[in-house]
């Protein structure tokens, strides 16, 4: 376990500093730099939802208001307060983080379709809020942010993202969390605190959603009431199921394709977004599980591991 | 606030309430049949009202117009029924969900695409004359309109539901499939039939929408659509009565809300801050009966 935990991390940070070579050597140019932090923030949405909806089975489908009150706070403190990036950063996470436990512990009493609908209105509530709000802009938003992210700071804040997000999924708390997910009454039975557990996998998933609202607040200049509506919400589930519920690497690699996709399309906006709905039907037709199910990538070694000794206890006797 | 002033927010709340009920009204039915909330719904919407503006520019009547545009969305809804969510019939709700939403992005924009985004400006097919009931109160000719259609709508609804077979058909489909299935009844084609129901009447919504606010574009199903859904909601979703009353419940409120100065942008908030609270205390809406679970 920890083996392949160290594996993993020495992959992604080899895999960083071929990107980063990369983008010193220009090979990559300003538009493939874009891309890169477009899908570093979609990823640690799509992950920081799947606690969620995938390991916790808590159908939330307002996960654009946390990332706005992430983008929002952080860009206040450091455009009008002048407060350095990483504090900036914090606070906006922390603050998504009590938006998530305000909002989880009167919603969570409901369930399925219902707490579906319910997220959904809070989102679009935190939206209107900074819509009537002109000490933030209102309407046009926030503009004038300062460039602080980059490919550096989007790769380093998914990684802690993902480390984080496995680490409680293959804790005791994460099979809580899945416990809840497979049957609610079953794992309260069993002495799991239904209520405790939903609720830490809400506020977890709020703080990293608003780590990916200030990661792009500050990339891209600029944020606006609108960019975080209910479609946004849409996009970021369509992330999850797409790759895979309660699969990290399914999500990881959904939202890959998917931002690629998007980018490549880019030169056809007409067709674009039918393209994009007719894979999203057709996806969830053929394949209703997700590109990868609820395969993870961790499991191949295990599976591996698990043949070799199989072959030794066979020409041992 | 005089008293003429709050008759005349009630009759304009009642009159884009009963707009909302008409739309929520495919949603509860949907719902009450196959519990999917048919996010596509507010697009069979737009679709409706571009029917009637095309009929209406080829120089139909207003009767033509909303028959043409009920015909065309039933239709349309028998497909995405059909194509979209039949072979879902069996899948975890939430990929039916998401199909849903797939194909609401898709009516979007292949309307974007084949219709332009930019809005049309609605032919005049009914002429606008303000009547005066009383004092200040002005009812005009198309507000009369809407809240005729909508009530020869729902008597025939009503009519549907409670007094021929099929109707009976759906309402043991909703009350119990698979008991429905044993007794004979053809499941399939009943929800077929449910999802013509439900968007011949977002249909004919679209229509009077559309010559309410004279003008139509391939986004305006998102908002109505939205809004349809908290009413049906409020009402207590799967059930018939409830989408009425939530549609003008929420219609009143929200007109109610927009008079107030300084606060007509928060009319949408207000919406949704209904919808939170009448979930937090009374999930099931205004209709609902409280369901015991059982282990």
């Amino acid at each position: 376990m920890n083996k392949r935990f160290f594996l993993g991390v020495a992959i992604s940070l080899v895999f960083y500093g071929v990107i980063q070579a990369l983008i010193t050597g220009e090979v990559l140019n300003d538009s493939y730099v874009d891309t890169l932090v477009i899908m570093g923030v979609n990823i640690i949405l799509a992950v920081s939802l799947n606690l969620i909806n995938g390991f916790t089975g808590q159908f939330s489908i307002g996960h654009a208001g946390f990332m706005s009150i992430g983008a929002y706070v952080s860009a206040i403190l450091t455009t009008n307060e002048g407060y350095s990036f990483p504090l900036a950063l914090l606070c906006g996470c922390l603050a998504a983080a009590v938006a998530g436990l305000i909002i989880g512990l009167p919603t969570l009493r409901l369930k399925g379709d219902y707490l579906a609908i319910a997220t959904l209105g809070f989102g679009e509530i935190i939206r209107i809020v900074w819509l009537n709000n002109d000490y933030v802009g209102g309407a046009s938003g926030l503009n004038g942010i300062e460039r602080v992210t980059d490919w550096t700071w989007t790769f380093f804040l998914v990684l802690i993202t993902v480390v984080v997000i496995q680490n409680i999924v293959k804790s005791s708390h994460g099979r809580a969390l899945i416990a809840i997910r497979e049957n609610e009454i079953a794992a309260e039975s069993m002495g799991v605190n239904v209520t405790r557990y939903k609720v830490i996998a809400f506020v977890v998933g709020a703080f990293f959603a608003g780590m990916a609202g200030a990661i792009s607040a500050h990339y891209f200049y600029g944020i606006a009431p609108n960019s975080f509506n209910f479609m946004k919400s849409f996009e970021i589930l369509v992330f999850v199921v797409l790759g895979g519920l309660g699969s990290t690497t399914g999500v990881i690699v959904g939202t890959i394709l998917l931002t690629l996709l998007f980018t490549y399309l880019q030169d056809f906006p007409e067709v674009r977004m039918i393209i994009y709905s007719l894979i999203l039907i057709l996806t969830m037709i053929f394949r209703p599980k997700g590109l990868l199910g609820s395969v993870d990538v961790s499991k191949f070694f295990t599976k591996k591991g698990g043949a070799s000794k199989d072959g030794g206890t066979t020409t041992t006797p | 606030m005089t008293f003429d002033y709050i008759v005349q927010q009630l009759i304009n709340g009642i009159s884009i309430g009963s707009i909302y009920a008409l739309i929520a009204l495919g949603y509860t039915m949907v719902y009450g049949i196959i519990k999917l909330i048919n996010f596509a719904h507010g697009d069979v919407f737009f679709v409706g009202a571009y029917t009637g503006y095309f009929a209406a520019k080829a120089g139909l009547g207003l009767i033509l117009s909303l028959v043409l545009a009920m015909v065309v969305c039933g239709v349309l809804g028998v497909i995405i029924e059909r194509l979209a969510y039949k072979p879902l019939r069996n899948a975890a709700r939430i990929v039916i969900l998401i199909t849903a939403i797939g194909v609401s992005f898709l009516l979007e924009n292949l309307g974007i695409t084949f219709l332009g985004p930019q809005a049309q400006g609605f032919p005049e097919i009914v002429k606008k004359t303000d009547f005066t009931l009383f004092g200040g109160v002005v009812i005009d000719s198309i507000q009369i309109i809407v809240l005729v259609v909508t009530v020869i709508l729902m008597a025939v609804l009503q009519y549907i539901v409670h007094r021929t077979k099929i109707g009976k058909a759906m309402r043991a489909v909703s009350y119990d499939m698979e008991a429905a299935r044993l007794m004979g009844i053809n499941v399939d084609s009943t929800i077929s039939a449910t999802f013509a129901i439900g968007s011949a009447l977002a249909g004919a919504a679209g229509v009077v929408f559309a010559v309410m606010y004279p003008s139509v574009d391939p986004l305006m199903g998102i908002i109505p659509g939205l809004k349809a859904f908290i009413a049906a909601v409020l009402g207590g979703i799967g059930i018939i009565p409830g989408a009425l009353v939530g549609g003008l419940l929420l219609g009143v409120v929200e007109t109610g809300v927009q008079s107030i100065p300084g606060m007509s942008l928060w009319r949408d908030g207000v919406a949704f801050g209904i919808l939170i609270l009448i979930l937090i205390f009374k999930p099931t809406g205004l209709f609902g009966k409280n369901v015991r679970e059982k282990v």
